[in-house]
């Protein structure tokens, strides 16, 4: 008994020590709310911290840096209040959640210095129409990782190259519904955002055939999969490959021309802003080109600043990886909300792709 | 005296109702009505109409029994064994100590070992068999269920056996029964509760593993677990999701019933778990 309060009392002890510790060491990192400072809610090393050094010293706002690892964690630490970020970067289909909810402020056009510089390409998208509440910030697509010790280039350019028995349990998908319906969807020559249930159905049927060459749905794993080279061929998205890319030199990543997804990251000012002008500079720093490339290059995933790509190398400019080429781009299709009902309809019938055994 | 008695309940009361009564309800109401919050039977309807989650749940059936099987056939002897050992409560520590780490971190501990350049596969390659495809296997997920589970099979199993008077195997050997005879007429019938407190403490937990399936078999495995996960955070259809909420807890009520008389087991098994 005497030996169980020692121990009691000794973890409070030691508790009490880290508490006071911890508020120490947060007391000399020094973190105000004043007038001048930028609260920035990002994804995590979605930024070259360099450049925040330099928006800091260019324009004197102290940056407060806060990271998120999903969309719908950001959302509702938005929605519940209790915050004040000045500026988070969520996906399209976020954005088009958030203005829906009114957790958006509109942007004010006229304080954007640099907008000109992005590529036509990637504005007026159907989540946001006119950017009237975002503006891009990278942007990336959906396609196949291969590794070229067991894949040959030209057998892996389009979608129905997943589909030939050669690859039976060979491929790995993200687990997205979605994403693998999408790809069922695009391979038939449908539209991703389809609504007609037909059509959907026969995605479903397609996608059953595919069922023998799978050899696992997973989510983060495919990275470390991929790169350890437990399997050779997986479906995901762009900045996802990039990081694996990085760590495998046998990887390569294709877009298939006849259409994928395209996804945007875009900066929105949420409605607890307290710091609107700081917001704008920070929209005006990141969009000029010089930042736009030196960000683009830290992280790796594709900018959608037209300005910027002249001061990216040549190899990363020219590669088709990350930059398909035009007419790739303009098959490439940015999903929509659907409506509760439809993305049911999408997750059941991925569903029943998962159960299904070949 | 009964009032203080009656004190010292509230908060125990309290607990249960804001834990476990209060959940409960809300799971049972949510699988009662649709997106719009209205009062409707259609869940269950979709439920016992779709062949999906029929076969899904026959899945999560025949998987927990499967497991169940087979951390029984491990873990019987294993207790009996352990029961004749020396150092029993240093044998006892081992079997517990997998139990305190993270479901989680085993699962990755697993993955290292099971992956084409996993531990396991440079042995096969040293071997001369080669690398095998052992991860999103039926059997790699029933080895790491059967793995997580054990210590809940041996523990009770291994009370009831240490709890038996060995007076009575002795009386049996001495009115000439054979070694199986004792053990079937003997041992097992009075060791049969331990038995029932471990297969409800192995099979109902393993109906609803849902991270497993995912990060050890891939989603090749697919149980009532996945879909309820897949309800709450992706389709958002909560009532959909509370609707195989129930029916888990049907099933887990029903194993309960069969498994009666595990009540006074399970508590030394809580006993056990904390020296």
């Amino acid at each position: 008994m005497k030996k169980m309060s020692v121990l009691i009392a000794a973890i409070l002890a030691f508790c009490g020590l880290l508490f006071l510790g911890s508020q120490q060491l947060s007391r000399q990192s020094g973190v105000t709310s004043a007038a001048n400072t930028l609260s920035l809610y990002n994804w995590g090393d979605y930024i070259d911290p360099a450049l925040i050094k330099k928006f800091e010293q260019e324009t004197g706002y102290h940056v407060q840096y806060e990271t998120f690892d999903s969309n719908e964690a950001m959302f509702t630490k938005i929605k519940q209040g209790g915050t004040a970020y000045d500026l988070t970067i969520p996906s399209d289909y976020m954005i088009e959640k958030m203005k829906k909810t009114h957790l958006l402020l509109p942007i004010d056009h006229r304080q954007l210095t640099n907008y000109h510089y992005l590529d036509q390409h990637f504005l007026n998208q159907s989540f946001d129409r006119g950017n009237r509440y975002s503006v891009p910030y990278f942007w990336g697509t959906l396609g196949i990782i291969y590794n070229d010790k067991f894949v040959k280039a030209d057998e892996m350019q389009h979608w129905s190259d997943l589909w030939q028995p050669k690859w039976r349990n060979q491929l790995m998908l993200v687990d997205s519904a979605r994403d693998i319906m999408g790809m069922a969807l695009v391979e038939q020559g449908q539209s991703m955002n389809t609504t007609n249930s037909q059509t959907l159905i026969a995605a479903q049927q397609q996608l059953n055939q595919l069922s023998g060459n799978v050899k696992a749905i997973v989510a983060d794993e495919i990275k470390t999969y991929m790169i350890q080279e437990e399997a050779p061929l997986a479906v995901t998205w762009s900045g996802e490959a990039s990081e694996m890319l990085a760590q495998n030199s046998h990887l390569h990543y294709v877009v298939p021309s006849e259409g994928s997804n395209a996804w945007y990251d875009n900066m929105v000012i949420p409605k607890t802003a307290k710091h609107k002008k700081a917001a704008y500079a920070f929209i005006n720093f990141m969009l000029d080109p010089h930042n736009a490339a030196q960000n683009a290059e830290y992280v790796g995933y594709a900018t959608p600043n037209k300005q910027a790509l002249a001061y990216l190398p040549a190899k990363v400019r020219q590669d088709r990886q990350f930059y398909p080429p035009l007419s790739t781009i303009k098959h490439l299709q940015v999903y929509q909300d659907l409506g509760a009902r439809k993305v049911e309809e999408y997750n059941d019938l991925f569903l029943k792709f998962k159960m299904y055994r070949q | 005296m009964k009032q203080t008695k009656r004190f010292f309940m509230i908060p125990y009361f309290i607990w249960i109702g804001l834990f476990v009564v209060a959940p409960l309800l809300l799971i049972l109401y949510q699988s009662l009505t649709n997106n719009q919050h209205q009062f409707t039977f259609q869940n269950y309807v979709t439920y016992g109409t779709s062949s999906t989650y029929l076969h899904m749940s026959l899945n999560s059936l025949w998987y927990a029994f499967l497991i169940t099987v087979i951390t029984l056939l491990i873990s019987y002897p294993a207790a009996y064994f352990l029961s004749k050992l020396k150092h029993q409560q240093l044998w006892l520590l081992l079997i517990i100590l997998p139990t305190w780490i993270n479901l989680l971190l085993k699962a990755y501990a697993f993955i290292g070992l099971l992956s084409r350049t996993g531990s396991v596969n440079s042995f096969l390659t040293f071997v001369g068999i080669g690398p095998q495809q052992l991860l999103f296997s039926d059997g790699s997920f029933l080895l790491v269920a059967t793995y997580i589970e054990i210590p809940f099979m041996i523990l009770p199993i291994y009370n009831a056996i240490v709890e038996l008077n060995p007076a009575l195997i002795n009386a049996s050997r001495d009115l000439g029964a054979t070694n199986w005879q004792t053990f079937r007429r003997v041992i097992f019938p009075l060791t049969i509760s331990g038995v029932k407190a471990g297969v409800q403490a192995v099979f109902i937990p393993s109906l609803s593993l849902f991270m497993l399936t995912r990060l050890i078999g891939g989603n090749r495995v697919i149980t009532l677990g996945t879909a309820i996960e897949e309800h709450f955070m992706t389709t958002m259809n909560w009532g959909m999701g509370s609707t195989i909420g129930v029916v888990l807890i049907v099933m887990m009520f029903i194993i309960m019933a069969l498994t009666n008389d595990r009540r006074k087991k399970r508590r030394e098994l809580n006993d056990d778990e904390e020296n």
